[in-house]
């Protein structure tokens, strides 16, 4: 239990001020732009963006320089200020098979349609610290060659035509779409929202989640069938106009994992997937995501679920870090109350303990 | 339309400047808010709710009756109001063919050329496979 407390208005007023004071830091260097935190920090945005859960560059910068580069406290942000707004309705599903691929990756098959593109990625730079970046860097016009026009099926796609993986489950006819921003959760959970929350979770909880089956904690022997990047177009079918109207365009990174397969006596082996989806150029997000999705669905499969990733509650019920930074960091508030009375109880156990031992201490030292 | 929603509202309010624009008037204020954006399970199954994306929204209606309406991602209530003066000015047989020549075409000219580039840029970083045969250099 905590209480409210008066006396500190005059403290916490003047923090706050200390705290302006300090994220703007020293006064004689320049003040950071949203352009600057959007263009040159691309990624912390789409962090913010995507575990804020609302795509929109600007407040995600926004939200950082507020948050002084403190990511969770940005998406605490963001999240906030989603509560201001009315929601117009939904968007129709975004084709992710259409995206104007940025980068797209297989490490299943060496030749795929399309082609291996390796897009602005990390991948295979040596991890040296670059000196040059320090100041004054003026990065060269990135080199061009001859786009294809050739379509980049999904990897699952090309598979799914033989048979060789299991087709992703279609929605029954009428059935709803599951907002855990919009519904208190449940459990057992649909794949729907479950989907929802690891989009929304947190990075660095996820990643743990797929790591821990890697080890062995619920194994599921997993392939990055797929990794793509790029923009899809959004339509919405806005209900005064009639018809769905394009709303533009977003950046999404998807990941396809293939899996051990499945089979039964009616049905022939098949590799089994988990699915990832992000805001922005996500990678490790949406890897981490596809690997703990799969491992969520070992009840549908039919395999034993003993491993914490396996188990859905535990998943669910940690994976939102504005959640999990709520409990833990409310510790920090006055809990004066509690704690006095646990401090009698201490004194009361501490008394009984000496009284109860104290006529045998006697004892041995008269002996 | 869908070139207008990728364009800036700058950009739409400069090409339309050419144009003597009949009377209008807004029909719906612009108005923010939000839209749930949606992908599906595995890329090509059932619909799930991936995460909002802020959303401005507008109407207008020309004094000869077309009413238009725009939508963009964004929270720019002045690009929406565009779009939807664009969309009326679409629909209008006065105006119709000057919108589409003046303000879409350029615009779609101009998404197009950034598109290109763009493709071109990735297009450079797609790998070609050679085969090592063993014994040869």
């Amino acid at each position: 239990m905590y209480v409210a407390v008066k006396g500190g208005e005059r403290a916490i007023e003047n923090a706050h001020r200390l705290l302006a004071s300090a994220r703007r830091g020293d006064q004689s260097v320049p003040e950071i732009s949203l352009d600057q935190i959007s263009e040159q920090l691309g990624l912390a945005v789409d962090r913010v963006m995507s575990e804020g859960s609302l795509y929109d560059r600007e407040l995600a910068a926004l939200a950082i320089k507020q948050a002084r580069g403190d990511l969770i406290e940005a998406i605490f942000l963001v999240r906030a200020f989603r509560a201001t707004l009315p929601r117009f309705g939904a968007s129709e599903p975004v084709e992710t098979g259409a995206m104007r691929v940025q980068r797209r990756v297989s490490s299943t098959f060496k030749d795929i349609p399309g082609g291996q593109i390796l897009g602005p990625t990390f991948d295979y730079t040596h991890r040296l610290l670059d000196p040059s970046l320090a100041e004054g860097f003026v990065p060269e016009q990135p080199a061009t060659a001859d786009a294809s026009t050739a379509p980049t099926p999904r990897v699952t796609d090309i598979l799914g035509r033989d048979g060789l993986i299991e087709s992703s489950p279609q929605a029954e006819e009428g059935a709803s779409v599951g907002d855990l921003t919009r519904e208190p959760l449940n459990f057992p959970a649909d794949r729907d929202l479950r989907l929802q929350n690891l989009a929304r979770g947190d990075e660095g909880f996820l990643l743990a989640m797929g790591y821990s089956t890697q080890r062995g904690y619920g194994r599921n022997h997993p392939f990055a069938g797929e990794i793509r990047f790029g923009e899809v177009e959004v339509e919405f079918l806005a209900e005064d106009v009639g018809f769905a109207v394009p709303l533009g365009s977003i950046e999404l990174t998807e990941c396809q994992m293939v899996n051990q397969f499945k089979g039964s006596a009616t049905e022939a082996p098949c590799f089994t997937r988990g699915y990832g989806l992000a805001f922005g150029q996500s990678e490790r997000k949406t890897m981490s995501m596809a690997l703990v999705d799969r491992a969520l669905r070992a009840r549908e499969l039919g395999e034993e679920a003993l491993a914490p990733a396996q188990d859905e509650e535990f998943v669910m019920s940690h994976s939102d870090n504005v959640q999990a930074t709520g409990f833990v960091e409310h510790l920090k508030l006055p809990h004066y109350v509690d704690f006095q009375s646990e401090l009698g109880l201490l004194r009361k156990l501490r008394k009984e303990f000496t009284d109860a031992n104290a006529p045998d201490a006697m004892k041995e030292a008269a002996e | 339309m869908a070139v207008l929603a990728h364009a800036e509202a700058g950009e739409i309010a400069a090409r339309l400047r050419v144009l003597a624009l009949p009377a209008h008037q807004d029909l719906r204020a612009p108005e923010n808010g939000l839209v749930m954006l949606r992908g599906r399970v595995g890329g090509d199954g059932a619909p799930f709710n991936l995460g909002e994306a802020t959303v401005s929204r507008a109407a207008v209606r020309l004094a000869s009756g077309e009413v238009g309406f725009g939508y963009t991602l964004g929270r720019d209530g002045e690009k929406a109001r565009l779009i939807a003066l664009c969309d009326a000015l679409v629909q209008s047989r006065d105006f119709g063919g000057a919108v589409e020549r003046d303000v879409i075409a350029p615009l779609r000219e101009q998404l197009m050329v950034r598109r290109k580039q763009a493709a071109a840029e990735t297009a450079a970083t797609k790998v070609d496979f050679y085969t090592m045969v063993r014994g040869e250099g």
